[in-house]
């Protein structure tokens, strides 16, 4: 099928999906309301018609549809970039311990102050956690002026421990409240999401995502092995620094405001290359939909399947998306050989 | 296009290994590097794909030094095939493995034109590579692979061609096989019949002979002759710097090849060669 026309119709169904989503919920508002409303506030309208469901779409389930998408888009998109510059089909948008910095700083925030600093408190201090732990896996994993993949990984494995380690120590001491909030941020949501934190986190992660699928052409070569891709032209180090600095930047961002939402940014790459092949000019664009249309209708499921408690999004992708992806996996001929 | 080599000195680890090499080819020049494993040969190589900044010397491609060449530019005027399998996720198709050999061509916002789409055909087409286009690279044999790599760098249209090859794939896999001989002169054939300038690696003396116009001998990073082949496969220097007795004879069909003796020389009675006993025949600068 034309490339175009598969982006085309991914934009599609991503429009389709966050309207339902937007609409369904303890209250269902009709898909032309949702339309409506939203138009009239992108317009810069005010409030207009029913005051509750204008606050209801607009206030409450706008952003968190949004954000949702945001964040699909964003750890997919680090996800592609990551194992192709890492080389390593396990590696994710966590795998330089950008996670596990973020939830040392959400932990601290939540059991040391008993989140009393609100939302923003937790998101700049896993903000804070994320780029500290980058900053150091960096420093760790560089040597000459260069960074190895296979130093960079093992270095970000270690980090990751180490951040473990003091995480793990301040939840033991943690009251059963915050433990539940902690377990909650961890394994990430969307609804906390708010149109004020939402501009500057759009700003970076669409910035960003749109700069990182520029980058396909390179990123093959680089498939090709370093050698090969300088070969080519690529100058192999300062592309690989660009890039591990871009993604981090993006993983930092996503994982301050929605927590840490695994299973994206490791099987939505794969799940893209395993459906239309490896090259990244097809890949990135299409993974950033994909992510994006996943994590949306992901939100959608945890906040009704189990009305009207809501379930954290770490459960639910894994939950949906392993299944289908391991059958994907099973169906792909080229993976028989070694 | 020339390619010129002037003193270059190269330290790894604080290990020398490349000691003021020189060497040059002329425009349409096919010429060999050999030498026994360590012998500087693949540092060579990488210095003028490069790869690797030589502390001292310069590489020239029509007079121009690489290092001040930007890496695209550079890569516009050399391609290189080497035996390096990629570790990313997931295979590209041997049609996108080709046309990463347009990579070079463009920027971050660049989209492929008819020129790109018609480099690539070519090379499909000369190295017999078409029917491939739709397989995985990771499905193809050896020499089916050679060939798909060298399509690459020829969709790169290069002015100078670098080939390492390692033994691992062109004298372990293929030598036992009938067909893949065949298919290895095919892919001499092939190179020859570009006309482009051509710096190669070659394990195979027979094959070296094969191939190239002239041999550079290394031997601890040093050069220790140049010129036309007969006159650097001598039986002194394929005993000294390989360590085997040989001689190296042109038969009546024009090709040169390589007879070995019955064993390897005792360890005990390798001196190594010295650069007193092989003075350059052809100096370097006039190969």
């Amino acid at each position: 099928m034309n490339p175009s026309l598969v982006l085309v119709a991914l934009f599609v169904v991503l429009a389709v999906v966050m309207t339902v989503a937007i609409s369904v919920g303890s209250v269902n508002v009709p898909l032309g309301d949702v339309w409506r409303i939203v138009f009239r506030h992108l317009g810069g309208g005010g409030a207009a018609g029913d005051p509750a469901l204008d606050q209801i779409v607009w206030s409450f389930r706008t952003p968190r549809v949004v954000l949702a998408a945001l964040a699909g888009a964003g750890l997919a998109v680090s996800g592609v970039v990551l194992q192709s510059v890492v080389a390593n089909p396990l590696a994710d948008p966590y795998v330089l311990g950008v996670s596990s910095g973020a939830s040392l700083g959400a932990v601290l925030v939540i059991t040391l102050t008993s989140g009393a600093l609100g939302g923003l408190g937790v998101s700049s201090a896993a903000f804070a956690g994320a780029v500290g732990a980058v900053v150091l896996v960096f420093l760790l994993g560089r040597r000459g002026g260069r960074l190895a993949p296979t130093r960079l990984v093992l270095s970000g494995v270690a980090v990751g421990y180490l951040f473990l380690a003091a995480t793990s120590f301040l939840q033991l001491r943690a009251t059963p409240t915050e433990l539940r909030t902690v377990m909650f941020w961890m394994l990430g949501s969307v609804a906390g999401a708010q149109w004020g934190q939402l501009t500057t986190v759009s700003v970076v992660v669409l910035t960003t995502t749109v700069a990182l699928s520029l980058f396909g052409r390179p990123l093959n070569a680089l498939l090709a092995g370093d050698e090969s891709a300088t070969a080519l032209g690529v100058d192999v180090h300062r592309l690989r620094a660009l890039l591990l600095v871009l993604t981090s930047l993006l993983t930092g961002t996503v994982i301050a405001v929605a927590g840490g939402i695994g299973f994206v940014g490791l099987m939505i790459p794969h799940l893209v290359r395993l459906t239309t092949g490896a090259d990244h000019r097809r890949l990135l664009p299409r993974s950033v939909l994909v992510g994006a249309i996943y994590l949306v209708v992901v939100d959608l499921l945890s906040r009704t399947v189990d009305r009207p408690n809501e379930l954290p999004l770490g459960i639910l992708t894994a939950l949906f998306g392993a299944p289908f992806f391991l059958w994907l996996l099973r169906r792909d001929k080229s993976l028989d050989s070694v | 296009m020339k390619l010129t080599v002037e003193q270059l000195h190269i330290t790894l680890d604080r290990r020398p290994i490349l000691r003021d090499v020189a060497l040059e080819a002329r425009p349409g020049d096919i010429v060999g590097l050999v030498g026994p494993n360590g012998s500087g040969k693949s540092t060579l190589l990488r210095t003028v794909y490069r790869s690797l900044r030589p502390e001292r010397g310069v590489v020239r491609l029509d007079g121009d030094d690489v290092w001040a060449l930007s890496p695209r530019a550079a890569a516009r005027r050399t391609a290189a095939v080497l035996q390096e399998s990629g570790g990313g996720p997931g295979g590209l198709r041997v049609a996108e493995i080709v046309a990463l050999g347009r990579t070079p061509h463009h920027g971050l916002l660049g989209r492929d034109g008819a020129d790109d789409h018609e480099a690539v055909e070519e090379a499909l087409d000369r190295c017999g590579a078409r029917p491939l286009a739709d397989r995985d690279f990771g499905s193809l044999s050896g020499g089916e692979r050679q060939r798909v790599l060298l399509a690459r760098a020829l969709a790169q249209r290069p002015r100078l061609l670098v080939l390492a090859q390692r033994p691992r794939l062109l004298v372990l896999d293929e030598l036992t096989n009938h067909l893949d001989i065949r298919a290895r002169f095919e892919l001499l054939e092939l190179i020859r019949s570009t006309g482009i300038t051509t710096l190669a690696v070659l394990h195979d003396l027979d094959l070296a002979a094969r191939l190239c116009d002239h041999l550079v001998a290394l031997h601890h990073g040093e050069v220790i002759t140049a010129g036309p082949v007969l006159d650097v496969l001598t039986p002194g220097l394929l005993r000294d710097v390989f360590g085997v007795t040989a001689t190296a004879d042109r038969h009546p069909d024009g090709v040169v090849r390589v007879t070995y003796g019955a064993e390897p020389l005792a360890l005990d009675l390798l001196t190594g060669p010295t650069s007193r006993s092989y003075p350059l025949r052809h100096p370097v600068t006039r190969l």
